[in-house]
């Protein structure tokens, strides 16, 4: 789950990570009152959960409280990559002397965390990584252990930080790491740190990803989810607790297990269709969560055939055809719907499918190619 | 012969007393799997299976009366990493994690100490092992499979029952098929399954279906080129996933250009694995 700078710059000051004085304004009036409480000379910054605000035109200084009004005005509102931005981030405006890159995150390969820093900071990390990886500084955390000191200082050193700012850095350091580790965080990250004029490190910008997994222990971080970053049909699954990606295609698919979802939309692109879809509706496919997925997916205007592909396991085909048709009888779907049941009483389940004058399949490339030539017919 | 189970298991269950626990016990034993005591803390003392199964409090004193040597895990994902624990500290060979949904921070803790012992974790987020007509840990229906020569290794679900169903139809047989199970950070991974198959007599070829995300299929590339003398042949879903989107499967993501389709299907094809453009194909590339 993303969250926004503004509470992932609060969270970080939880953990002792300074950060500059700021305020959270969703009015020009709110940002203009803002700025006379900070001291006149404000960052206006726009809070979208999308990267390059800066380069869209979603952040910028302002030198008076009447000027911040007039930004503000100017980016609230504003559209950047499909997102509407309804809030900005009002901080006291800091003076620059470097940047230095601080992140956390998992290391898949090696299963553990690891801290990255660069003395490169406030550019894209991936686009260093990608050019100039040497650039970056990996330290990776033992999770049984935590950071160690000896770390930071290697750090430190290693990014030929001034040695009078290593002692702050270490504070920084730390707190990064309890703010990740608690908050179960996937991304912890400050870009750029910044070295002042004044010779002291604040961090100006922030960023976090949470794992949705971990979010039973954390219920207040659970309510920072901003729904109007998503497809509101991707929340309606998740509120149904199906696993649903919205896709370009034509061809919707409902399918049961994630491996499979993803084969299914592999086969419809195999052979000459194109997936609207990514859909899982998970083990059992009662009638209630198919009739949720039908309309999620019918929500779709691209949308001219349905893929149903249930492997029957230790759900029965036939109770799996029962819950369709019922599904069925309620949504009144308008496209053709092309139903593979395999499995355990797969064939009892067909029977009861084409009673209905359903489309139905028994192979996976005959299911895609009868999904296929019914969307070019619609 | 087969790997990791058998007739000889003796499995208990954790979480054994709440509804997936439960049912999934009536199917093990069902199938003949040796289920020989069950855990929920609070209710040691109680019987399940008509009085066949006893329950115990924790799994070490479950582990003393029963001689148990394998896990199974049906806990809620907020206590997963707790039961892993418990079972790694009362001395089990083996550990089936099937709980779906537990945090990755929980899991890189848990694989840090596993590393360090002697038990072999599988999972989570998988659905177990079966080895047909012997044994089976965790929720594979076992109607999809017959016993025979094939090993399979599989990071998902019901793509795996898919596959054991068709071979099935075909005639063809597996030795044991494990689920690893879809999460970025678990306790066993291709590499280590495709080794014990290698060794493994009844194991005559093998079958892997891997998905986007993470790098385990290349390396699994990398074994079966210089490791293995066996035949593999491989299916990978989700060559039209999007980049930065999570698939269902916590693991089954692209990021930063790393874990696409494309280059998992490059490295095995250039290790020599009859690469499936779909899952029915494979029988044909494995007889």
């Amino acid at each position: 789950m993303k969250i926004h700078e503004y509470q992932s710059k609060r969270i970080f000051a939880k953990y002792g990570v300074p950060i500059p004085n700021g305020k959270v304004a969703i009015t020009p009036q709110e940002a203009y009152d803002a700025a006379k409480d900070l001291g006149g000379r404000v960052i206006i910054k726009s809070q979208v959960l999308v990267g390059g605000r800066g380069k869209a035109g979603g952040v910028k200084l302002a030198n008076n409280p009447d000027e911040a009004k007039e930004r503000a005005a100017e980016i609230l509102g504003m559209d950047i990559k499909g997102l509407t931005v309804r809030k900005v981030l009002v901080d006291e405006a800091s003076n620059i002397a470097s940047e230095i890159y601080l992140g956390i995150t998992n290391d898949r390969e090696k299963r553990m965390p690891v801290m990255m820093v660069s003395a490169e900071g406030g550019v894209d990390i991936e686009e260093v990584a990608r050019v100039s990886p040497e650039k970056i500084i990996k330290v990776h955390i033992n999770p049984l252990l935590g950071l160690q000191g000896y770390q930071i200082r290697d750090i430190a050193a290693s990014i030929e930080l001034p040695r009078r700012n290593w002692k702050e850095f270490g504070v920084i350091a730390n707190g990064l790491w309890k703010a990740y580790k608690g908050t179960d965080a996937t991304l912890a990250e400050v870009n750029p740190l910044i070295i002042t004029a004044e010779e002291t490190l604040l961090a100006v910008d922030g960023k976090m990803l949470i794992d949705d997994s971990s979010l039973f222990r954390h219920p207040d971080l659970a309510e920072m989810r901003d729904i109007d970053t998503e497809a509101e049909t991707e929340t309606i699954a998740r509120e149904h607790d199906l696993a649903y990606i919205q896709l370009d295609g034509e061809i919707g698919c409902m399918v049961n297990g994630a491996g499979l979802a993803m084969t299914t939309m592999d086969i419809v692109n195999l052979f000459g269709g194109s997936p609207a879809n990514f859909l899982d509706i998970g083990g059992g496919a009662n009638a209630e969560k198919v009739a949720a997925a039908f309309r999620i997916i019918l929500s779709d205007p691209k949308v001219k055939a349905v893929l149903i592909n249930i492997f029957g396991g230790i759900t029965r085909g036939d109770e799996v055809a029962k819950g369709i048709l019922e599904a069925i009888e309620e949504v009144k779907p308008t496209v053709p719907m092309v139903v593979r049941l395999v499995g355990t009483n797969a064939e009892e389940g067909r029977a009861l499918l084409a009673d209905a004058d359903m489309l139905t399949a028994e192979t996976l490339v005959e299911a895609a190619q009868k999904a296929v030539a019914a969307a070019k017919e619609a | 012969m087969s790997i990791l189970v058998n007739k000889d298991t003796r499995l208990l269950v954790q979480g054994i007393t709440g509804n997936e626990g439960l049912f999934h016990t009536q199917q093990m034993v069902a199938y003949g799997t040796n289920v020989v005591a069950g855990v929920t803390p609070g209710k040691g003392g109680e019987w399940v299976m008509d009085g066949k199964v006893p329950v115990f409090d924790s799994v070490k004193l479950a582990a003393e009366a029963t001689g148990a040597n394998a896990s199974v895990i049906f806990v809620p994902a907020r206590f997963a990493a707790d039961a892993i624990f418990e079972a790694a500290d009362a001395g089990l060979d083996l550990i089936v994690c099937i709980t779906e949904g537990v945090p990755v921070s929980d899991m890189m803790r848990v694989r840090a100490y596993i590393d360090q012992i002697d038990t072999r974790l599988l999972g989570p987020n998988c659905p177990g092992l079966l080895t047909p007509g012997e044994a089976k840990v965790g929720i594979i229906p076992g109607n999809i499979a017959i016993p025979g020569n094939v090993g399979a290794v599989s990071r998902s679900g019901t793509l795996t029952y898919e596959v054991l169903y068709a071979l099935k139809q075909k005639g063809m047989g597996a030795s044991t098929c494990v689920g690893i199970g879809g999460d970025p950070v678990n306790g066993t991974n291709f590499i280590d399954v495709l080794a014990m198959f290698e060794d493994d007599p009844a194991t005559d070829k093998v079958v892997m279906l891997g998905e986007i995300g993470g790098t385990d299929e290349e390396k699994a590339a990398e074994f079966i080129a210089t490791k293995m003398t066996k035949p593999v042949a491989a299916f990978i879903a989700g060559q039209t996933a999007p980049p930065g989107k999570q698939m269902g499967h916590a693991g089954a993501i692209i990021q930063s250009g790393s874990g696409a389709a494309a280059d998992k299907i490059k490295a095995l094809e250039e290790a020599g694995v009859r690469v499936a453009k779909h899952p029915e194909e494979l029988p044909d590339l494995l007889s």
